[in-house]
């Protein structure tokens, strides 16, 4: 089983969340899901200033293995993406929870958190997959 | 209930993923395919293809039966041990399989076929043998190792005995040799030198580890795909199956025409086709900008529609490729067009064929 970091918030999607003191929230992909998905081959991102809402699909995973989308977990504007991935979108598989974070958003209403899963509710989530 | 290889335990020990395939409990990787294509590409890597179905074909009328089985004429194979690849029709002339076939003498020939088809293939065997004085017999007690890379053979030629490394010495591509426990091959579905071995049940284990001790890397069956796509090597189910013909599926080159009077099984439709020049072909697709060419997608060109049957991302070259079935009218060189979710991506055409001894060659 892959280490769920507990002070991070997740979407059954598999996209994981984690909000500094300013009110930014980072989004990325779960070590679970990078796992299912294989060695990353391209990855698409929104662009900064963009503004996105809960579920919209705002990103493209592609592995070797399948193209995946990748959903918005909360609502608010891209702030930063991560530039790293266009030439190394390995760092998705091999640190999914830091260096292979995908884009950070300032929040519009920080109560939509409350919608997403803590790290026990998914790593229950998975178990039943 | 699932089949397990005689290494199956080798691969749990390496840390495998394991998948499905077709009823057998295979390595899809060993953490990274892209690692293992590598591996094969710039040094040496091995494949658990024990799952694959060896069949000995024996008897004075070996040599008439093969002749009506497949589409290529083992009446070429004049020197013990050469092999041919070729395709075994239904009477429809669609593929039941694509083979290799080894020639030891007139009377002895090896078959090596895909694991997936192993019933039909078999049935299908048994059922055309009638009247053909032969046995058709299948060789469960032995494993198989494909060993691919430039640093392959060197790798090997530590574990053989000094008669076995005189026996392979200089070997040409696609030949056999059985000397002491192993056959040896100079085959292979990744586009570098290498061996496929043969090897007993009781040492298979043994041998693996000695490979692993030299330093080979053991690969999956994800970089066994994308290996045999760039070096634009048929995979059966995908881009051929019963309802196609070989000369829509790049397997013109393994049918023998001459001669004339030699009745292989489908004959008279290959014969028609050809006249009418009306068959589809697989050709080579490149996609240099983002995204990945999948089976399945669809082709758009002024002559009409085809499709995608294998794609991948091509860890040599960087960018994508695929082979597609496309109407006869579509030429290399060409830029076409492919439905990628939901959008039409130009791509360009090329020979079915994209990595050779790790170099680009289209």
């Amino acid at each position: 089983m892959s280490n769920i970091p507990s002070e991070l918030k997740f979407a059954t999607s598999h996209e994981w969340v984690r909000v500094d003191a300013d009110g930014i929230a980072t989004v990325g992909i779960s070590d679970h899901a990078q796992g299912l998905l294989g060695d990353m081959v391209f990855v698409e991102l929104p662009d900064v200033d963009d503004s996105i809402s809960a579920g919209d699909d705002v990103a493209v995973a592609e592995s070797v293995k399948a193209a995946s989308d990748i959903y918005a977990p909360v609502s608010g504007t891209v702030v930063a993406i991560n530039e790293e991935l266009e030439d190394a979108p390995e760092l998705l598989n091999s640190d999914a929870f830091g260096e292979g974070w995908l884009f950070q958003v300032k929040l519009d209403d920080a109560g939509e958190l409350e919608n997403l899963l803590d790290a026990e509710g998914y790593k229950n989530s998975i178990d039943e997959d | 209930m699932t089949n397990k290889t005689v290494l199956h335990a080798k691969h749990l020990a390496s840390g495998a993923k394991m998948v499905d395939f077709f009823g057998w409990d295979m390595p899809i990787n060993y953490g990274s395919q892209i690692e293992e294509h590598h591996a094969v590409r710039t040094d040496a890597g091995m494949f658990d293809v024990s799952h694959m179905t060896i069949v000995d074909v024996q008897g004075a009328d070996a040599k008439a039966f093969l002749r009506r089985l497949v589409i290529n004429d083992v009446a070429k194979l004049a020197t013990a041990g050469k092999a041919l690849y070729t395709g075994m029709l239904n009477e429809e002339g669609g593929v039941i399989d694509d083979l290799i076939i080894y020639f030891f003498s007139d009377t002895d020939y090896r078959l090596v076929v895909n694991s997936a088809t192993r019933v039909k293939d078999l049935a299908w065997m048994t059922k055309q043998s009638t009247g053909f004085d032969i046995t058709i017999t299948e060789r469960p007690e032995f494993g198989m190792l494909a060993v691919q890379g430039p640093e392959a053979k060197a790798k090997v030629a530590k574990l053989l005995t000094a008669e076995q490394i005189v026996a392979v010495e200089g070997m040409k591509p696609f030949f056999g040799v059985q000397v002491g426990d192993l056959f040896i091959a100079t085959t292979g579905y990744t586009g570098e030198d290498g061996y496929e071995i043969i090897v007993p049940n009781s040492s298979a284990e043994d041998f693996w580890q000695k490979l692993l001790d030299e330093g080979v890397v053991p690969c999956g069956l994800g970089a066994r795909d994308t290996l045999r796509l760039e070096a634009g090597m048929n995979l059966y189910g995908l881009d051929m199956d019963e309802t196609v013909s070989p000369l829509a599926a790049n397997m013109a080159w393994t049918i023998s025409w001459d001669p004339t009077d030699r009745d292989f099984i489908g004959r008279d439709v290959l014969t028609a086709q050809k006249a009418a020049g009306d068959q589809p072909k697989l050709v080579g697709l490149v996609l240099e900008e983002k995204g990945v060419l999948r089976s399945h997608q669809v082709v758009v060109t002024e002559f009409g529609n085809g499709e995608i049957t294998s794609g991948t991302f091509s860890p040599t070259l960087g960018h994508s490729v695929a082979l597609a079935r496309v109407p006869r009218s579509v030429k290399v060189g060409d830029t076409i067009e492919v439905e990628m979710r939901k959008k039409l991506i130009k791509v360009q055409v090329t020979k079915p064929s994209f990595v050779r001894n790790g170099k680009k060659v289209f």
